[in-house]
């Protein structure tokens, strides 16, 4: 098979060069020291996440991918203070991360709305936690939805939304609280893929307008690289960091970059990794079982 | 038209679930009916309409088939006059019409005696021990639940000894609660409380623990601490499901007053049914017993009307 020839991932445009460098000036918001995970389980101990160390600076955009079993929701959950690490330290602002905390807004795939409370009261869920006064919790509620485009969908219930007005609530609702860093795990897997797309541009939308950090789970390399300034990528069993990748494509990112040398070739070093080419016929048994099924006189016998 | 109504015809429009609602209702009336009213259907007696030459017949008397016969066949060969009769159901169980009757007349009939009362009154008055027992248990089985549904603590420090508690039966502690509580409606409501609390508790810690723990994770990341997050997160997450909890348990609540009215000094409704089965009235007993039926029907069709209005979230549901 030909291919078509492209430049290394590695190859970076003066502009996006001079970028990363001012990039990596700014404070570093989330640092991440040799993060150690270990489950107990029956068959003996298991490592999800092996000596992870990494460093997000403010207004990042960082992507974490990687194939299923490389311990990405562990990770992110970690971050959130959702469940303790066993070894290492999450700092955010250099100050240690022990508990889940204001600091630190999540989205979810599920959602996870509040279905008894309206899109408006979902979003001052956080406000109302910070003991801000109903009224000024309300406007400024009212000011995120504006932001995700919700306004005429205030007072309706979560089940009277579509998915993707879920998800913008959940991202207003996160947001309200001002957090320093915005955690998605998934955010935008239940989503078809027309919702889905229309959700990456106004993720980055919100993203370029409002001081946020984030850090972004996915395992679709397309949403990746469209949506990263960097991409972490982890590999599984132990969930060890891989590479972290600067993405050479150029902000602001628009959906015409899919098909530039710059994008193809990000592509292309995701697919090696993620997708490493099979090494011998049978890996781990993990192939069909495969016998002609078809009778032999059919008069479509053969579908090449 | 397409006819086909999804796998196990769930998906039936609202007429025809309606009118199937109306017609589990019809099938025992309608069931009922045959065997009161078609002669050859059951009807095991001869009610004696003329008593010809047996000695001991009386007009209005009910006997066997076989004694009937033998009677009639004795009387004949003895040339007396034959008796006549006509099929007839015991005694035990009166005809719908009868019952219809007795649904009327049993408010409209004066008590036999003067300290007895009114059906309608005894009626309130099992209403008012139904309450009672029921909103006494729920003020301290619905907290109870809810914390130990919520804390792993509350849950390992109660549950043991109300799991072992809610085997034994209620109304064995009948006469311990009259001895504690006295005669009246004390012990009654006593016992309510007993045979409805501890199911309580373990029905809604069930209930609370099955809250969506994504919600709870969502709420720790905005900020909620332990209180709030009981009272704003948990609490509101499964108020609809201890609401369905809470119609269910007041069915169970109404099997325990039969038991507990019976306890000390017969009260309510059930001294007036057993009142009427010691006069033979078996109607006057079955429209007692129908009338506890539409009570308790009627007060969990409100209280489901009710929800629907308290809970506007869950109204997609019960479309669905």
């Amino acid at each position: 098979m030909n291919r078509i020839a492209l430049p290394s991932h590695l190859d970076q445009s003066e502009a996006v060069r001079d970028r990363f460098g001012r990039l990596k000036k700014r404070p570093v918001i989330l640092d991440v020291q040799s993060l150690q995970k270990e489950f107990e389980s029956n068959a003996g101990r298991t490592v999800a996440l092996q000596n992870i160390s990494f460093q997000t600076h403010r207004r990042e955009f960082l992507c974490v991918i990687g194939p299923s079993g490389c311990g990405k929701s562990t990770l992110i959950r970690i971050l959130a203070g959702l469940e303790p690490q066993t070894g290492g330290q999450v700092l955010i602002d250099g100050k240690p991360v022990n508990g889940p905390g204001r600091d630190r807004g999540m989205v979810f795939q599920g959602y996870s709305l509040f279905p008894w409370r309206t899109v408006k009261k979902n979003v001052m869920f956080g406000l109302e936690m910070s003991g801000k006064e109903g009224s000024v919790a309300e406007s400024e509620a009212l000011q995120w939805i504006d932001l995700v485009g919700l306004s005429k969908f205030a007072n309706s219930y979560p089940h009277e939304l579509s998915g993707g007005m879920k998800q913008r609530v959940a991202i207003a609702r996160a947001l309200a609280n001002q957090p320093r860093i915005l955690l998605m795990d998934e955010p935008f897997g239940a989503l078809d893929a027309q919702t889905r797309s229309k959700m990456q541009q106004h993720l980055l939308e919100i993203w370029k307008n409002i001081d946020i950090t984030v850090v972004f789970i996915t395992h679709d390399l397309d949403e990746a690289i469209y949506l990263a300034d960097r991409i972490l990528v982890l590999k599984a069993h132990p969930g060890e960091i891989q590479e972290l990748i600067e993405v050479p494509v150029p902000q602001p990112r628009s959906p015409d970059q899919f098909l530039s040398p710059e994008y193809l070739a990000t592509k292309m070093r995701l697919e090696q990794l993620i997708h490493p080419p099979e090494e011998g016929v049978e890996v781990n048994g993990d192939h069909l079982n495969m016998m002609r099924m078809v009778h032999v006189d059919d008069a479509v016998s053969d579908v090449m | 038209m397409a006819t086909y109504s999804g796998p196990l015809g769930r998906g039936v429009t609202p007429r025809a679930r309606f009118a199937l609602g109306v017609a589990s209702f019809l099938l025992p009336l309608g069931l009922w009916c045959l065997v009161s009213y078609v002669p050859f259907v059951w009807h095991p007696l001869v009610e004696v309409t003329v008593p010809g030459g047996v000695s001991y017949f009386e007009e209005g008397m009910l006997v066997e088939h076989a004694v009937f016969e033998k009677e009639r066949d004795t009387v004949a060969e003895a040339g007396q006059p034959v008796p006549a009769g006509v099929p007839a159901n015991p005694v035990y169980l009166p005809a719908p019409h009868q019952v219809a009757s007795a649904f009327y007349t049993a408010f409209t009939t004066k008590p036999l005696r003067r300290d007895e009362k009114w059906l309608h009154e005894s009626l309130w008055t099992s209403i008012q021990v139904i309450f009672w027992g029921f909103v006494l248990s729920s003020a301290f089985g619905v907290p109870l639940g809810i914390l130990a549904g919520s804390y792993l603590t509350v849950s390992k420090l109660t549950e043991p000894f109300i799991e072992f508690f809610r085997y034994l039966p209620a109304p064995a502690f009948g006469a311990l609660a009259v001895a504690i509580l006295g005669i009246y409606e004390a012990p009654k409501i006593a016992i309510i409380f007993i045979g409805t609390f501890f199911q309580q508790v373990l029905v809604i810690a069930n209930t609370t623990r099955k809250i969506d723990p994504t919600l709870l994770e969502a709420a720790v990341t905005l900020g909620a601490k332990r209180v709030s997050l009981l009272f704003k997160v948990v609490i509101p997450g499964v108020v609809t499901h201890l609401y369905l909890d809470m119609r269910i348990l007041l069915g169970w609540a109404w099997t325990y007053l039969i038991v507990a009215e019976l306890i000390g000094t017969s009260t309510g409704i059930t001294w007036f049914i057993t009142q009427q089965a010691r006069y033979k009235n078996f109607a006057n007993v079955y429209a007692a017993i129908i009338m506890i039926g539409i009570l308790g029907l009627t007060t969990d069709l409100f209280l489901g009307w009710l929800g629907a209005r308290i809970f506007p979230w869950e109204r997609h549901r019960r479309r669905a």
